[in-house]
């Protein structure tokens, strides 16, 4: 209603409704560059994190060598990955939980929702988990007629906002205050909440915004007898998973409720308790740009008396086994979910997740979404300008570069682009062909060369992809003697 | 004294003279004697980078073949010389790559020297370009060889690590976001007032040239010169 708009603020239009996920990446890319308040958002909140990032990254001095040994710990893990899982399931069971295996989205989507509702529940809280929004368990568990609450603060944000998110570790990163606020009161105002709701006056300083979330949490926490969560590590010797979080929601999540579904990918898995050290020293720097994150759980099965009795894992392939079968690509699977490829990111930074339109967006998910699902994502390998920034930050050293350039090696071209490729190819392949080139490119340009440079390419190469060059760039033009000719009147 | 060849690189090759000669003068300046061997064309970073490995193979056997008898292969660029020390190995197996040299890194490690006996009267800012900075870890080895250099007044680029945008064909495939990147680019450039642009590699310099050519259109503060680096190293104005 008109007067409710009024008291509520303007109403918050979600970014993923504007930006076309199915479009190729060139395309929502345009749409989010169009975008100045998006934009601004996203400058101002990557930099501020790049900023934290490199300050306590910088404290360290055996910074790489604890890269070193992360990389070294998940390639020994990719390459025993069978018997660690096997391992795991042993010491999970072991101690009291029931594992479970989902070879895809939808098996593991069943297995959970089937717990949830064995455990006579129809609603859950949630821990933030990459792997339930890659499966898109909240969508399945809807259309069961369950319902999945979020209660990380950015992950609550979105789902109020109906919107997706846009950042795999802040979701909601698109977003500045005002526009979180809008949301806070347009979603949980009295009217629609009851007394607990947040009045229309809520203003938007963070700690009023947290303490509006923190009324709205409590009740969901207080009522829910079921949780789901993912993992950040799942260690095979002992059976125990690991959850790192800032806020205590999941915390609340993991020892409340009686029954606990916690989707886990199988790239999670870590061979001893000790190799936590390493990936807790490197991953709260990496991410949060803090030395240390304020929760850090771990739990191994099922303890009467103590946190949840039902405990279940589901151990989730959905790809991963196909990825690990690529020598190249598979160190994508030896991300932590930290996202500082995304902060340092040039694209990232300038057109947000959506653009990339699969949950793992920026230079990480360019590399893992087209080997998750093949021949969905052709187009996001080349979302890059291969500047590199991303494997420099890396925590386990992911040589994202190396493997852009080799998915784009594996993917189908374009007829046209192949065309072109094939007829330079075999110019510069044959010495007397290219200098022919050379002089003919002289010749042809000779009407620019007085100015100097070309605004507009002549017909018919304006008629190529090539033309897309002056759109926003002047063309030098090629000179009246080449270095080549120079050198053999010097050598005469 | 090694037997150095030159590799000038495609882009210079149809576009850009003087930094080539720039190369030579140096070197020669230094007492070493230069080789351009006429049958090089390109490294094959374009087809590799876009995806078209055999192609690029191709091409880097006629790398490997005109570049044989060299002790020591300088270029101009990082990214060409990243290009065969990176990806040479994987496309032909072949570690020619560790006789290549980007000029500073011959300049440094392999002459010993950081004063190239220039001088460069005027205002320049540098743009450490990623293939060089990252892929190649030249560091500040350009830079250095600039502070040695007579005259000269170095003043820092805002924002001076991000891509310029370029990317190779990233700048056709992805225009918009290109460009976005580009503008940025420019404009931190033009904000130092700097009379020269600097970086090590020519083709992200037509990148970020093109695009202060076409701010120059538009009302508002001229950029900077696009200079490559060895064209300062050169000079003795």
């Amino acid at each position: 209603m008109s007067t409710d708009a009024a008291a509520n603020g303007p109403a918050v239009v979600p970014a993923a409704s504007l930006i076309p996920a199915d479009a190729p990446f060139p395309k929502a890319a345009k749409v989010a560059l169009g975008m100045p308040q998006l934009r601004s958002n996203l400058a101002h909140a990557t930099g501020t994190i790049r900023a934290k990032r490199a300050n306590v990254v910088g404290e360290l001095d055996d910074w790489e060598r604890l890269r070193d040994a992360a990389a070294a710990i998940k390639a020994d893990v990719q390459r025993r990955l069978p018997e660690l899982a096997v391992e795991f399931e042993r010491n999970a069971t072991a101690a009291g939980a029931r594992v479970h295996w989902a070879r895809d989205a939808r098996e593991a989507n069943e297995i959970a929702a089937r717990i949830v509702r064995e455990a006579g529940a129809e609603e859950v809280v949630k821990v933030k988990s990459m792997a339930t929004q890659e499966i898109e368990l909240n969508e399945h568990f809807e259309a069961e007629g369950l319902k999945a609450f979020e209660t990380d603060l950015a992950e609550l944000i979105v789902q109020l906002a109906e919107d997706k998110p846009s950042h795999i570790l802040v979701p909601a990163i698109h977003y500045n205050r005002d526009e979180i606020r809008d949301i806070f009161v347009q979603k949980l105002s009295r009217q629609k909440m009851g007394g607990d709701g947040v009045a229309t006056g809520l203003t938007n300083d963070p700690a009023a915004l947290a303490e509006a979330a923190r009324l709205h949490l409590r009740r969901r926490f207080l009522s829910a007898t079921a949780a789901v969560s993912g993992a950040n590590f799942a260690v095979a010797e002992t059976g125990s998973l690991v959850v790192v979080e800032s806020e205590g929601n999941g915390r609340m999540c993991l020892t409340m409720p009686e029954t606990l579904v916690s989707i886990v990918g199988i790239e999670k898995l870590l061979p001893s308790f000790g190799d936590l050290e390493v990936f807790m020293q490197l991953l709260p720097r990496s991410s949060t740009g803090e030395r240390m994150n304020p929760y850090t759980s771990v739990w191994t099965g099922a303890r009467e008396g103590d946190g949840p009795r039902n405990v279940h894992i589901v151990l989730l392939d959905n790809g991963r086994t196909d990825v690990l079968a690529d020598e190249v690509g598979r160190q994508a699977l030896s991300c932590i979910r930290c996202s500082a490829c995304l902060n340092v990111c040039p694209v990232y930074e300038r057109t947000g997740g959506h653009a990339y339109g699969h949950v793992y967006p920026g230079p990480i998910g360019a590399i893992l979404a087209p080997q998750l699902e093949p021949g969905r994502h052709d187009d996001l390998p080349y979302a890059s300008s291969l500047c590199g920034a991303c494997y420099e930050v890396c925590p386990v050293k992911i040589d994202i570069p190396e493997v852009l350039v080799h998915l784009r090696q594996q993917g189908p071209h374009p007829a046209g682009e192949r065309a072109a490729m094939g007829a330079a190819r075999a110019v510069m392949a044959r010495p007397r062909l290219w200098r022919t080139a050379l002089r003919a490119a002289r010749f042809g340009s000779a009407p620019w060369r007085r100015k100097g440079f070309m605004r507009r390419l002549p017909w018919p190469v304006s008629k190529t992809a090539l033309s897309k060059w002056t759109a926003s760039r002047d063309l030098p033009v090629p000179p009246q003697e080449h270095f080549r000719d120079w050198w053999k009147e010097r050598e005469r | 004294m090694p037997r150095v060849g030159l590799f000038i690189t495609c882009v210079n090759d149809a576009l850009y003279p003087e930094t080539p000669k720039a190369v030579v003068r140096i070197l020669e300046r230094l007492g070493y004697d230069v080789d351009f061997p006429a049958a090089q064309t390109c490294c094959g970073q374009m087809h590799a980078n876009s995806g078209y490995r055999e192609d690029a193979a191709a091409l880097a056997r006629s790398f490997e073949q005109v570049f044989a008898d060299y002790d020591a292969i300088v270029t101009p660029s990082g990214s060409c010389a990243a290009m065969t020390r990176d990806q040479y190995p994987h496309l032909t197996g072949t570690d020619i790559g560790r006789r290549v040299y980007e000029l500073s890194e011959f300049l440094l490690d392999v002459a010993g020297t950081e004063d190239v006996g220039a001088r460069f009267p005027h205002t320049v800012t540098y743009h450490p370009t990623c293939h060089g900075t990252r892929a190649l870890g030249l560091g500040d080895k350009p830079l250095r060889l600039l502070r040695a250099v007579e005259g000269i007044t170095l003043v820092d680029l805002p924002a001076a690590d991000q891509c310029c945008g370029f990317g190779g064909t990233f700048a056709l495939k992805n225009t918009e976001v290109s460009s976005a990147m580009l503008a940025d680019k420019c404009r931190h450039a033009a904000g130092t007032g700097a009379e020269y642009l600097a970086a090590a590699d020519n083709s992200c310099l037509t990148h970020i040239g093109g695009g202060i050519a076409r701010l120059d259109h538009q009302p508002g503060p001229r950029g900077p010169r696009p200079i490559h680096y060895a064209e300062i190293l050169a000079s003795r104005a």
